[in-house]
This record gives C-alpha cells, structure tokens and sequence, in this order.
C-alpha cells in the first residue's frame, strides 16, 4: 500500500521531467554545409549552457535543409542563399511560412596559386576569366601559363554568389573545373600554378593566395561595411515565427555577446 | 502412406515452410530493387514534360539553375562514354594479361600469393583511389606532361582501371584456370609451345568467362561515382583531348542532387541523368549475360 503513492509519485515526476524536456524540446538543424560550422560552434556553446537541450545537426546543402523544413523534419534549415520563390510556394501550399534570420555573413575570395604574381583583379576581368575569354596569365599581367578556372557545382550557394554578383548572372563556362565543396578548391587551386577558383572567407588557408577584387581586400570589414562586392548573407530559416526552444536558440545565436562571438570563430563574419 | 510414416506430415509442413521463407525472403529482396527502379523512373520521367528527350540526350549545355535552364545531358554522357572506353583500354590487357599469368604461368606459391593480392585491391575504398589521383596522380601529371590540370579524363581513366583490373583479372583467371586439363596436354603433345596452346587453345575457350569479366569491369568503371567525382575535373564540356576535364554522369549526379530544389525540374532532370545511366549498366550486363550464356563452355567438346 505504501508503495503505491511512491509509485505514483515517481512516474508523475518522470511525466514532468519528459514534458519540460519536450517543451526545451530537441532541436533539429539541417541545411547548407557552409552555415554548418557556425551552427555547431553556437550549438555547442548553446547545449553546455542548457544541458536539457539537445541539437542536432546536419547538413546536406540549403535546397535539403529548406526541403526538411517543409517537410517538418527539422526545426531550422540552414541556408547559404535567400528561399527561391518555388520553395516558399510549395511550403505555403503546406501550411507554412519560412522566417529568414541573418545569423552571419560569408565573404566569397577569388584564389589563386601562392606563386601566382597577380594581386587584383576587377570584377570585369575575374568574370572574362570565367567566361572563358581569358586562356593564359599572360593577358592579365602574369606569367605565360594557361588560366584553369575551377568553380563549384552549379547548385551550390557558393556558386549561386558567385554566378549572381561577379558573373552578373552570365554563363560560367563549359570548360570550367568543378569542385564539390570549399575544401576541394583549396585542394586544387594549392596543387596547380595555373588555377583559379572561389571560397567562402572561413576556408582561406596558407596553401592558396587570395586575391583583392577591384582593389578591395576581401576581410570583415569590407564586408560589414559594404564595400567588398562579393558578400552574402547567410541565413536560418524556421517554419513560421520560431517558439519556445527554438526561439530561445535563434536569439542566443543572434545576440552580439553570445552566439555571434563564434561566429568569427568558425572563420565566417559577424553581424556586429 | 501417411500412417506408414507417422512424421512425414510434419516433415512435409516444415518443407514448406521453408520453401515460404526463401520465397519471402527472395521476394522482398526484387520488390525493394524493383520499387527503386519505379522511384527513379517516377522521379525522372517528369523531367521530359519541359524537355523533349532529343534535347536531353543531345542538348550541349547543362546549366541547370540558369534562367532559362539549359538541361543538355550530352557532355555528360560523353564523358562516361570516354573515360569508360579509356580505362578499358588500360584495364583489358593489363587484367587480362595477370589473370594468364597467374592461371598458366605462375607457380603454384606465387599465385597463391598474388591472387589474393589483386582482389584485395578491389577492396580498396573507392574515394582513398580518388584521394591518391587528386593528391598524387594529378600533379605528378601537371608537371611531367607540362598540361594545364591534371584533374582530366586520362587521371581519372587510370584511377578506373586501377578499380577494374582487380575485377577483370580475379574473374578471368578463374574462367582461364578452370579450362578443361586435357585441352592443354593434347595442344602440348602436337607440338604447339605453351604461348601458341595459350594463344589458340586456353583463351579461346575461356572467352565467355574473359568477356563476362571484361564487361563486369566496365561497368563497374561506368557506375563508379567518387573517383571521377574527384580526379575528372567536372567540366560540361565535351572533351577534344584526353587531356581535358570531364563530367561524366555519376559525378554530376553526385555534385549537384543534395543541392538541387526538391522535386524542381533540376531534381527531376539528376534523376532523368539516373535513369540513362541505369539504361547503360543494364546494357552491360545484358551484354556480359548473353556473351557468358552463348559462349559457354561445355567441357572440351564444344572447342
């Protein structure tokens, strides 16, 4: 008889436990691979300061993270380029409503390889570059070498940046390299005195150079203060205005002292 | 009968239930594979509806997030063709060649070391080969050839065939060393030397085990997805020296699906992609089907 209330009093405590636990609520994140290390440095820092929270995360590109989001698999897509219209029409279809947050901005370098003498280049020349005008160093300056253009597969949002504001939305072409992801650039570009391609700020390394753009050196500064053309935004997306958890999150990521401290950390640019 | 054997009733129910298991289990195994071909059949097919096939399959350009999209899978499919066609063309006499060394004239310690050896290789994971042509391959070719990239169709051709040999070598040496022993010893007793029994009497009658190895390896080189991802170079073009970067289908399969807006027209033409690329391994392995069935080997008497 005595065991009873005990019982009673352990499951209901449970009950309370599992019901706090579903409002903290685990977090699901899945979205571009570019926005992944900043929200694993915040998530990090997020779940050591709130035990209770758990975040998942993934990645999978913007357009997955976008497509889960619709679906109701995950709580926040991360996203390197704005929803396309196409996306917020067959959410709306499904009953929702993406809300983009800014949580930091990445800055897209043109590099080249650490031997390469060429320092600038405008906008002008680094879209001939890849329009395919420009076949040898030589024509800008450089050593008498053949150009090699790498640039990222088509539907990248590194690629998507680059295609829209240094392209100006004219064709990369046909002849470019394709690379995978940031990382494999960087592999390229550091075993090739002839090649050129693009990274986001946060993948700059030792082993390529990076180039300045119309003369501006691509740094946080440039691109806060809007004068290194080839910046973005990058964005979380949630399903309607964000509650409870998630909400708690996305203002701990975008507050200046807390989340956007490491966004630096991961080698992009905060908003601050 | 039955009261003659009182347990046969129950011996006979447990047959069946085994023959119900097997079937089950055999069952569930094709509708799995044959509801992934109607899934990329699905997901392909509406692809077609904005591009006429013509244009597909011929169609030059692929810029499929560009307004208007351009969806010409043609480079592509070229480039699987070139890389498949140049990989064979190292992989075949080299796979060929260990497996007749192996079955005819290696001894019998050396290849029971070096067999093992080869199919090992094929246990190589495909990115580490990718990994060694991007990080070694590629610019030991830059500088010894002088040409601009070493991420090319040639890279990524030898890092396919180094995937192959193992397959076309393991298969033949097995269809070579199982030749009848008395074609052998009646081709030596008229006088023929070893090359000239090899030559005319031991690969004649392995063709079919040969062949069937042969197109297994190509296909294996068609399918692979991670090293050309990594060593062709991925450029939409349609290559004019061997020495050229290449996108052959799985790598653009593999480059831009995780991207690509879900169940938008770029979706659907990656999957169209798939559905070509399926038809090309299936003709494949038709092919290495009717080869083995209409050459087989029926012990010396079909020779």
């Amino acid at each position: 008889m005595k065991s009873r209330p005990t019982v009673m009093f352990v499951l209901s405590l449970y009950l309370c436990f599992a019901a706090t636990n579903v409002w903290a609520g685990n977090i699901a994140i899945k979205g571009s691979t570019t926005v992944l290390p900043i929200a694993q440095k915040i998530a990090e820092i997020y779940m050591k300061q709130n035990p209770d929270v758990k975040i998942s995360i993934s990645g999978g590109g913007s357009g997955n993270g976008i497509k889960a989001l619709i679906d109701g698999s995950t709580d926040i897509a991360n996203s390197s380029r704005f929803i396309k219209s196409k996306e917020v029409k067959l959410a709306v279809e499904k009953g929702t409503y993406p809300v983009p947050f800014a949580v930091a901005y990445d800055c897209i370098v043109p590099v080249v390889h650490p031997s390469n003498p060429i320092e600038n280049l405008t906008l002008a020349q680094l879209r001939t570059i890849y329009k395919g005008e420009i076949k040898n160093w030589k024509q800008l300056g450089g050593h008498d070498r053949p150009v090699v253009v790498i640039s990222r597969d088509t539907s990248s949002g590194t690629y998507e940046v680059w295609h829209k504001i240094a392209m100006e939305n004219e064709r990369v072409f046909p002849g470019a390299l394709l690379q995978a992801s940031n990382g494999a650039i960087v592999q390229a570009v550091s075993t090739n005195k002839n090649a050129i391609g693009y990274i986001g700020i946060g993948y700059m390394e030792p082993s390529v150079k990076a180039l300045m753009v119309d003369q501006i050196k691509g740094s946080e500064e440039t691109t806060l203060n809007g004068t290194y053309p080839i910046s973005r935004p990058l964005y979380m997306f949630t399903a309607g205005w964000p509650e409870r958890g998630t909400l708690k999150f996305i203002n701990f990521v975008v507050h200046p002292q807390k989340g956007q401290r490491h966004v630096a950390d991961a080698g992009f640019v905060p908003l601050y | 009968m039955k009261k003659k054997n009182p347990s046969g009733k129950g011996r006979l129910r447990r047959e069946r239930g085994i023959h119900l298991f097997f079937f089950s289990v055999a069952f569930a195994s094709i509708t799995v594979l044959g509801l992934i071909l109607v899934f990329l059949f699905m997901e392909g097919i509406p692809i077609f509806k904005d591009v006429s096939f013509k244009d597909f399959l011929f169609g030059k350009y692929w810029y499929p997030t560009d307004d208007p999209p351009d969806f010409g899978i043609f480079p592509l499919v070229i480039a699987s063709i070139s890389v498949t066609a140049l990989s064979s063309l190292i992989s075949i006499p080299l796979g060929v060649m260990t497996a007749v060394y192996l079955a005819e004239c290696a001894s019998y310690r050396v290849r029971e070391w070096v067999k093992p050896a080869v199919e090992l290789l094929a246990a190589l994971p495909s990115v580490v080969i990718g990994f060694f042509g991007m990080v070694v391959v590629a610019p030991f070719l830059q500088d010894v050839l002088d040409i601009p990239t070493g991420l090319n169709l040639f890279n990524a051709s030898l890092m396919l065939a180094f995937m192959s040999i193992p397959t076309i070598c393991s298969i033949s040496e097995d269809a070579i060393f199982s030749v009848p022993k008395e074609l052998k010893e009646a081709s030596m007793s008229l006088g023929a030397t070893h090359w000239e029994t090899i030559w005319r009497v031991i690969l004649p009658a392995s063709i079919s085990g040969v062949c069937t190895a042969v197109i297994l390896g190509m296909s294996r080189a068609i399918g692979e997805t991670m090293v050309v991802l990594m060593v062709a170079g991925g450029a939409t073009m349609i290559p004019t020296s061997i020495f050229d970067p290449v996108r052959p289908m799985p790598a653009g399969i593999a480059a831009e699906m995780a991207e690509a807006p879900f169940r938008g027209d770029h979706y659907h033409a990656l999957f169209a992609t798939g559905i070509i690329l399926f038809l090309f391994t299936m003709l494949f392995n038709l092919a290495a089907d009717y080869i083995s069935n209409k050459y087989r080997q029926v012990g010396s008497a079909t020779l």
